[in-house]
């Protein structure tokens, strides 16, 4: 049975990282983002956010941490939706990445 | 969609192959256990994760399970159990 890259439950599997730490800033606004998405408007579900989650390759899956995988399953299903395009995501995340190195 | 099974009824997990947005974990599909209790009727998630509506709603049960059972090589005490909330479209009464 093939199993999904979140669908752990019983494999093999080395010492879980149990340590707490605080959220970062970019890690709360992506939880309010999800927050906003599928409240009144509910422009998305949570099961399409883990449906997104969950259908990233096992490299991505296993590097990206949690906040991250929820940001690439939010962009993903947007796109999906035709809220915004793949090109219009990338020309403003240029435009942010050209924002944060001006002097 | 109306509830099938009542609680302290013995129930298989559907052993079904499948690719998408599954809640039910692989490692308890296949297993016997006993409906617990009735949490509620839900829209699909397996639809509603593909912008679908989910309906008809599910009835959802926690269905309680004997670790020994789970794990075969399960070495707690006979008597641990594992709840897990499962669809009733994933449930199979036992005869």
């Amino acid at each position: 049975m093939k199993r999904g890259v979140h669908d752990i439950g019983g494999l093999p599997e080395n010492q879980i990282d149990q340590s707490e730490h605080d959220y970062a800033l970019w890690e709360k606004r992506i939880d309010a983002l999800l927050v906003l998405l599928t409240g009144e408007k509910q422009i998305m579900r949570v099961d399409e956010l883990r449906r997104g989650i969950e259908s990233l390759d096992i490299d991505a899956y296993s590097e990206l941490s949690y906040y991250e995988r929820w940001i690439a399953s939010i962009s993903k299903i947007l796109v999906e939706k035709g809220i915004f395009s793949s090109t219009e995501l990338e020309g403003k995340m240029a435009e942010v990445l050209a924002r944060g190195t001006e002097s | 969609m109306k509830p099938a099974f009542q609680p302290g009824a013995s129930v298989t997990v559907s052993n079904r192959d499948i690719q998408g947005h599954m809640r039910t974990p692989t490692y308890i599909r296949g297993k016997t256990g006993v409906v617990e209790r009735l949490c509620g009727s839900f829209r699909n998630p397996e639809t509603l994760a593909y912008g679908g509506d989910g309906l008809p709603k599910q009835p959802l049960y926690r269905v309680r399970f004997l670790q020994s059972h789970v794990w075969p090589e399960y070495r707690g005490p006979s008597t641990d159990t594992v709840d897990i909330e499962i669809y009733q479209h994933w449930l199979e009464p036992v005869s």
